[in-house]
């Protein structure tokens, strides 16, 4: 079951909230729609689920058009945040409603859904509470009765709205994983939304990254922790130092220093010479290079090490403007081998730099 | 009892407990207490015998099936003004909301006098009625448009609050889940508003069955038609017939009182549903 | 919902469920609702409040100034507003002492004592009266010692203080202490551990963040205060101009068929509860 979105746009009075987005969402695949919050993700999530209607823009599933069906005939799987489940029914009358309501020549018969619910909530592992009320269940089993509840009609799609928002941290990684290897038993087409970039970089096999409205970038957690394609791919995915300066073909003119291009590293031919950049560096592929006096590199002070693990956190602020900060991964072994210490005025230089045009 | 100690930090405790001890047993409770310290004084015989005469019978019978279905008119005709104010835009929602509000800073007497112009033989509303031979005002139709009246805003008010802290998801999932509309509104949104439709019906019914100023103007007080049992207390009064009243009076307490505890019982399950509406509940 | 943030804020009101077509009435069902439920508003509330006047006006202005300037209109007015005068004060003062024990401690029989407060409002009217004939009355407990030292409670004047005290007894109390127990006990204890007294903290801390809400209970206690009927005309003994307040006097006046001036009086007792709703909505925007 593939779902494509073609051109949708989406405005609440004077607020783009989805700027003609266009993406393909494959078969059996389980995507993240990551962002921050106010970016369009959620919008996106219900505009396809039929929640909302978009302004313009197509919604295609299995290649169908999709755009004009009512929420209730898109067949759509949805978890909500807050799993919405109806307190005034069991468990096993929540996971039951989708075939109850069902028109009476499609209802299944009472020993179908009593079966049906039966396997659902054996799926979720919660077969022992079908005679529970939702108020009687933790975060996390309110959850999997939402999911089970979702899949009791044959959804073609599952959308997942937050689905770990609501629970604390603990139960949130036990049930990703769960999650995770649902989707494998399964292999139904699933997108879930979230704020969460370590949530989607495990769970998903698809990243859509999004920011005000529009999408940054598509592609494989790996693909987009590795290679982020904009400033604020590289910024939202893990922590990143940040170094604005100008272009100068061998490296980023900050300040007064030069950042040089790591010699692994292919050119940025797209560049102009002397145009305002911006450089991200994670922190593990920055060097603390002890000699303050060498010929490039950035200047900055170490202000705190942290050396809990087997990595030490060094955070520094430059130079000259003490309100510029850095952050720097190094193996606890080598602070001792390089013997920094709180004060000491260092240079940083990259082991790999991604530069982007400012603005 | 450390915790105790440790919200007595703020002064005053004593004062102020005292002071609304001591001004409730006056006002309320002592005064309260005297129709049941009396009617205890009297021969179970001589009680049994007015609270079971005809007349009385009669009147609670006027007093509770009026309020009953004024309550349930009130019922049906609240939601759909809750479920309006909140859920659609229309010109002169403001007003509309403001004025819901109405019977209760209405004086109960104007009330009653306003309702019997209006629905008398000659008013706005009778004269539509009395060409097809049916009498409004003066019978115990009457006594139903003016509990009806009174009646309104505890339900609309018990309402409103629910429907609008009421999540859109549930309603959202139920449609997911493939449900019509109707499906969605009886077996989603109404069971979650049953706790506050029963209390505004039980504080409306309450309401009703003691009401007397807006009542006795519009329904005509005819002996065993259209008398209601706080009528029949006065009544007695004004023939000195102390004892009498006192008798009656006691019924209706016990009747009050059984009505606070159910209202106070319904309460207490609306708002631990609240809780779960609301998520609270895991935090 | 994070998503949803901009998009949520930017409408208001009923607007949002208009967004989901799941939580969207077909045309023909919103039109039937909002026309049963305003055809039921507008005959049941609206109509009556415009009767009201159109009744009082019927026979002219002059008719209703001379029903409005009469004597015994002018004593009526004046004895609603003393019983108002004394009630507010003594219920706001309880409503206060009863909320501050209420929210800010714990103590034992609290959900008791706040149901026993609201007893007034489940008690009808006409029993209200009847208690206090039975405590002040002639054959009542103090009845004789009354009567011996020729102090007069039943079919007078304090008699009907005494009801208007209890039927409005529950307003103030019943505003603050919902809201004062949402407002917990940090803001007293800070300014006590600063080094405020009792009273510096009632007067600096609680007072300004409960002020909309005792204006609200104070409002509610005095519509009903001066609009009693059923309480008051109990213990009154409707002696024209001595112990009529401005609802018994609306009765007096249309139980003689004087139709047009009992309709001119209820006018102004109309007014007052217009008064009372608009500077409800006043409050409500204020303290929203």
């Amino acid at each position: 079951m593939s779902i494509q979105v073609k051109n949708i746009n989406k405005r609440f009075s004077n607020f783009q909230a989805l700027n003609d987005i266009s993406l393909d969402f494959p078969t059996g695949k389980l995507v993240a729609l990551l962002g921050p919050s106010g970016c369009g993700k959620t919008t996106l999530l219900r505009i396809i689920a039929g929640l909302e209607t978009a302004d313009s823009g197509q919604i295609l599933l299995e290649g169908a058009d999709a755009s004009n069906l009512h929420v209730r005939e898109r067949q759509i799987g949805f978890m909500f945040q807050h799993y919405a489940l109806f307190q005034h029914m069991s468990v096993f009358e929540n996971v039951a409603f989708g075939l109850r309501v069902k028109p009476k020549n499609e209802r299944p018969s009472e020993a179908a859904i009593r079966q049906r619910v039966t396997e659902l909530l054996e799926l979720v592992q919660l077969g022992n509470l079908a005679k529970r009320y939702p108020s009687q269940l933790s975060g996390g089993q309110r959850q999997r009765i939402a999911l089970a509840r979702a899949l009791a009609v044959n959804p073609r799609v599952l959308l997942l709205d937050e689905p770990f928002g609501a629970l604390d941290a603990k139960v949130r990684k036990e049930l990703r994983r769960w999650l995770r290897q649902l989707h494998d038993e399964l292999h139904i087409t699933s997108i879930f939304v979230t704020h969460d970039q370590e949530e989607a970089l495990e769970v998903a096999d698809e990243i859509v990254l999004m920011n005000k409205g529009q999408v940054e970038q598509v592609g494989s957690p790996l693909e987009v922790f590795r290679h982020p394609a904009t400033p604020f791919a590289f910024n939202f995915l893990g922590t990143a130092n940040r170094f604005d300066g100008k272009w100068a073909r061998s490296g980023v003119l900050v300040s007064e220093d030069l950042l040089p291009l790591p010699p692994t590293q292919a050119i940025h031919t797209h560049l102009a010479e002397g145009g305002d950049v911006i450089a991200f560096a994670r922190p593990h592929d920055l060097q603390i290079e002890t000699n303050f006096e060498a010929a490039q590199g950035v200047r900055a002070k170490i202000s705190r090490i942290l050396a809990f693990g087997p990595m030490a956190r060094v955070e520094l602020s430059h130079a000259t403007q003490p309100e510029t900060y850095y952050e720097v991964d190094v193996p606890a072994l080598s602070i001792a081998s390089l013997n920094l210490h709180e004060g000491q005025a260092v240079r940083l230089r990259p082991s790999q730099l991604q530069v982007f045009p400012a603005g | 009892m450390a915790q105790t100690v440790g919200k007595r930090v703020l002064p005053g405790f004593g004062l102020s407990l005292g002071y609304t001890l001591v001004y409730l047993s006056l006002i309320v409770l002592i005064p309260l207490s005297a129709v049941f310290i009396n009617a205890a004084s009297m021969q179970w015989s001589e009680f049994w015998q007015v609270v079971s005469s005809p007349q009385v019978v009669a009147s609670y019978r006027v007093s509770f099936l009026t309020s009953l279905l004024a309550a349930l008119i009130n019922s049906f005709f609240g939601l759909l003004l809750a479920w309006s104010l909140v859920r659609y835009n229309f010109f002169g929602k403001r007003l509309v909301d403001a004025l819901i509000d109405l019977p209760f800073a209405l004086p109960t007497a104007v009330a009653g006098i306003t309702l019997s112009a209006l629905y008398a033989k000659n008013g706005w509303i009778g004269s539509l009625f009395a060409p097809l031979g049916i009498k409004l005002a003066f019978t115990p139709l009457g006594i139903l448009i003016a509990l009806t009246f009174i009646g309104l805003p505890f339900v609309v008010r018990t309402i409103q609050p629910v429907l609008q802290e009421l999540s859109l998801e549930f309603e959202e999932a139920a449609a997911t889940l493939g449900a019509s509309r109707w499906q969605a509104f009886s077996r989603v949104v109404l069971p979650a508003l049953l706790p506050a439709m029963l209390t505004g019906f039980a504080l409306a019914f309450a309401r009703a069955v003691g009401e007397y100023g807006s009542v006795i103007f519009i329904a005509g007080n005819v002996p065993m038609v259209s008398e209601i049992t706080p009528l029949l207390i006065i009544t007695r009064l004004e023939q000195f017939d102390v004892a009498g009243a006192t008798a009656i009076a006691t019924v209706m307490l016990i009747v009050s009182f059984s009505l606070l505890l159910i209202i106070n019982g319904l309460q207490h399950w609306a708002s631990n549903r609240k809780r779960y509406l609301t998520g609270e509940d895991l935090a | 919902m994070s998503g949803m943030v901009g998009g949520i804020q930017a409408y208001q009101g009923a607007d949002i469920y208009e967004l989901s077509p799941a939580t969207r009435e077909p045309k023909w069902a919103r039109y039937t609702i909002l026309g049963l439920s305003l055809a039921f508003f507008a005959i049941f509330l609206l109509m009556p409040l415009l009767a009201v006047f159109v009744e009082a006006l019927r026979k002219g202005w002059d008719v209703y100034w001379q029903a409005i300037t009469h004597p015994d209109t002018g004593a009526a007015i004046r004895l609603t507003l003393l019983a108002a005068a004394i009630a507010i004060p003594l219920n706001l003062v309880f409503g206060v002492a009863a909320a501050w024990c209420i929210s800010k401690f714990e103590f034992r029989g609290k959900q008791l004592l706040i149901t026993l407060i609201d007893l007034p409002f489940s008690v009808s009217p006409v029993v209200a009266g009847l208690v206090y004939v039975l405590v002040f009355g002639a054959h009542g407990w103090f009845g004789e010692w009354l009567s011996e030292h020729n102090i007069k409670i039943i079919f007078a004047v304090p008699g009907i203080v005494l009801a208007t005290i209890f039927v409005t007894f529950p307003f103030v109390a019943r505003e603050l202490i919902p809201l004062m127990q949402a407002q917990g006990t940090d803001a007293e204890e800070a300014a006590v551990s600063l080094g405020a007294s009792g009273w510096q903290t009632f007067w600096r801390v609680t007072l300004p963040s409960i002020k909309w809400g005792l204006l609200y209970g104070v409002i509610l206690c005095n519509a009903r205060a001066m609009g009693e009927f059923g309480a008051v005309s109990v213990v009154s003994g409707h002696l024209r101009g001595q112990t009529t307040t401005l609802p018994l006097h609306v009765e007096i006046l249309y139980n003689e068929y004087q139709f047009a001036a009992a309709f001119a009086v209820a006018s102004l007792l109309a007014l007052l509860a217009l008064v009372t709703l608009g500077i409800k909505l006043f409050i409500e925007w204020r303290s929203a």
